[in-house]
């Protein structure tokens, strides 16, 4: 298939679209990836809705740049299809897919100026001289970075240059912006940083589909509408970021996303029509928020370090006692680590009593049924 | 750093002058006070002269300046193509084929160069492929000796390169060819200047080869500098090295000027 009978991939006829707000889906359909024998990616079906930011999560060799790299064409699947919009692209050469990259260490081109560098995409599709001057403008304005536009790369901060590979990668109004754990070069700072600014533009630009890899879970918590995260080349849970947070449907997922902590019950009522049940924890008797967890179930009470509090309530109504054995302070956290009858709990806490209980002493801990949720024991995946 | 006291580090820098003095500058030394020796009988020069720069130029220096460095140039050329061409193509190669057609690559500079020399001349010494006596035949000798160096050098440069530059490219939209104008070889520039500069200077002082196929008219610096010395004509073809080191040193600096341009350094 020709670059031109692929809807939406020339500088033209994007424009005539006008791309900016009408960003195109991206559909796995039992994409799987392989390198002789060994499997990198086992059969993996999702979707990416036009406009949503799908962050995959995981650690290294979980197949989540696999799966990315499959979308932009540079490995190419055993078995599967992959569709952008109406096309299936997965036979498509790279350059006739439609979409804009960037990577972690920027490959902005250091022989040609931030300009050049933004100018380049367009030029390789042979768009005329006066829409390149515009959309330079138009990208560089977009990120911030007008002022630099006949900087060479090397002139440039780490920061500077993720922002002119991010412009470069939007000047030819991609259908998908594929973004290959761009922060992980920069310090801790200036990542924050960029995490909010990128966010800024998906918000200026809400068309825009993008599929964002990255191993840091704070970055995908920040940005993602979905999260779908990968273990041993298969996605391990997938769906709305807040919810996935919130009912983790596994180990992996709780412990992977944020801090969790996993206290073992055993589910003493079943859920009921409110959504919760009540398990028991050694003699403590527990109320969380489960799924179709019947009485007698091995189940595992996930709560988050941030929801346990030192004092009761009317909301926190569940409480567990626990031997306090370290105090971390962290400046805008403390962190607390107690031992609740062997399992290691850990919390979180802005404020705390003026006198912190010494360690060694038992101390109570207070939890809102709607912040937990009960997982499967056995379900590591 | 490896040795801290000071007395260590000049016996080092003392022994390095020694090593560096003998082998490199005494003889170049030597050449260049041949070159402008009235006679030599003693430890030095009787006397000096430029008498053997105006008789090799006045003779046929000039031409064999022009041959060795046509020739050069050529074979440069051609080899810079063909050995980036070789690099890209046996990138793409499974490993094994990739390590074997390399090999083949390199097998030329490991042979001698008379070796070479004769195995061209009984290669195209029979029709269809007669080239003996050809200026044509020079310049394979000096393509088939100097193409290892340009492929090594263009190949060690494309295994430098993070494979980011190439893909970024293609996924904005980059056809191959555009790809490799517009990124692939800018980014060898660096390595293509010194693959280029490193043949160069190969064939401007190969002599084994050229020695067995030059053709009458097509005499090299290095052949002129044999039959002088050969015929004990010793001040007069360290006249002709002298303009040979001047000529290959001018265009290596060349060479560096243009690389450290592209590269900014």
């Amino acid at each position: 298939m020709s670059a031109a009978a692929f809807t939406g991939t020339s500088v033209m006829d994007i424009d005539a679209a006008k791309v900016r707000g009408a960003g195109s889906n991206v559909h796995f359909d039992k994409v799987s990836v392989a390198y002789g024998a060994h499997v990198v990616l086992h059969p993996l079906t999702l979707d990416i809705a036009p406009g949503e930011i799908l962050a995959m999560i995981g650690p290294s060799g979980s197949g989540k740049t696999t799966a990315l790299r499959a979308v932009a064409g540079f490995v190419r699947p055993v078995s599967g299809r992959i569709r952008i919009g109406a096309t299936d692209v997965t036979d498509l050469p790279p350059y006739e897919r439609g979409l804009g990259m960037v990577v972690q260490n920027y490959a902005l081109f250091p022989h040609m100026r931030v300009e050049d560098n933004v100018a380049f995409g367009l030029r390789a599709q042979g768009a005329d001289k006066a829409l390149i001057g515009e959309r330079i403008k138009d990208a560089l304005g977009t990120v911030g970075m007008l002022a630099y536009a006949r900087r060479y790369p090397r002139e440039l901060s780490g920061g500077q240059q993720q922002r002119v590979a991010i412009a470069r990668a939007l000047a030819v109004r991609p259908r998908v912006l594929l973004l290959d754990e761009p922060l992980s070069a920069l310090d801790a700072q200036i990542r924050r940083n960029m995490v909010e600014e990128i966010a800024r533009l998906h918000r200026s630009l809400p068309g825009l589909t993008i599929l964002y890899v990255t191993h840091d879970q704070t970055e995908a918590l920040t940005l993602a509408d979905k999260i779908a995260i990968m273990r041993d080349g298969r996605v391990c849970s997938h769906g709305p970021t807040t919810e996935l947070y919130r009912r983790p449907p596994n180990r992996f997922t709780a412990e992977f996303l944020g801090r969790a902590n996993l206290l073992p019950v055993t589910v003493a009522e079943a859920v009921g029509s409110k959504g919760f049940a009540t398990a028991r924890h050694g003699d403590a008797l527990l109320t969380g928020a489960g799924r179709n967890e019947k009485a007698g179930d091995k189940s595992l009470l996930c709560i988050r370090p941030q929801h346990l509090s030192l004092t009761a309530d009317s909301e926190h109504t569940n409480r567990i006692v626990g031997t306090l054995r370290e105090v971390h302070w962290q400046g805008e956290l403390t962190h607390l680590v107690l031992d609740v009858d062997g399992t290691p709990v850990r919390v979180s806490a802005t404020r705390l009593p003026i006198a912190l209980p010494e360690p060694g002493a038992k101390v109570p801990l207070f939890f809102a049924p709607a912040d937990t949720s009960l997982l499967p024991e056995d379900a590591g995946v | 750093m490896l040795v801290w006291s000071r007395s260590g580090r000049l016996v080092l820098w003392l022994l390095f002058a020694l090593l560096f003095g003998v082998l490199f500058l005494a003889p170049l030394a030597v050449i260049l006070l041949s070159s402008l020796a009235d006679q030599w009988n003693g430890v030095l020069p009787n006397g000096l002269t430029t008498e053997h720069y105006t008789d090799v130029v006045k003779g046929q220096a000039w031409n064999a300046v022009k041959a060795s460095l046509i020739t050069g140039f050529l074979a440069s050329a051609l080899a810079l193509v063909s050995g980036t061409w070789a690099a890209l193509s046996l990138r793409l190669q499974g490993h094994a084929l990739r390590r074997l057609l390399g090999l083949l690559f390199f097998i030329p500079s490991a042979v001698p160069s008379v070796s070479v020399g004769l195995g061209l001349l009984v290669a195209f010494s029979h029709p269809p492929l007669l080239l003996n006596g050809t200026v044509a035949i020079v310049m394979i000798a000096h393509f088939v000796l100097i193409s290892a160096f340009t492929f090594g050098n263009v190949s060690a440069g494309l295994a430098r390169l993070s494979p980011d530059f190439e893909q970024v490219a293609s996924s904005l939209g980059a056809r191959p060819a555009y790809r490799l104008w517009h990124v692939t070889l800018p980014l060898l520039a660096p390595y293509l200047v010194a693959a280029f500069g490193l043949s160069f200077a190969l064939s401007m002082g190969e002599l084994g080869a050229t020695v067995m196929v030059y053709p009458p008219g097509w005499v090299t610096l290095p052949v002129s500098i044999f039959s002088l010395t050969d015929r004990g004509d010793i001040f007069a073809g360290a006249a002709l090295t002298m303009i040979l080191v001047v000529a290959t040193l001018a265009l290596l600096l060349g060479l560096e000027r243009i690389t450290a341009r592209a590269t900014g350094s």
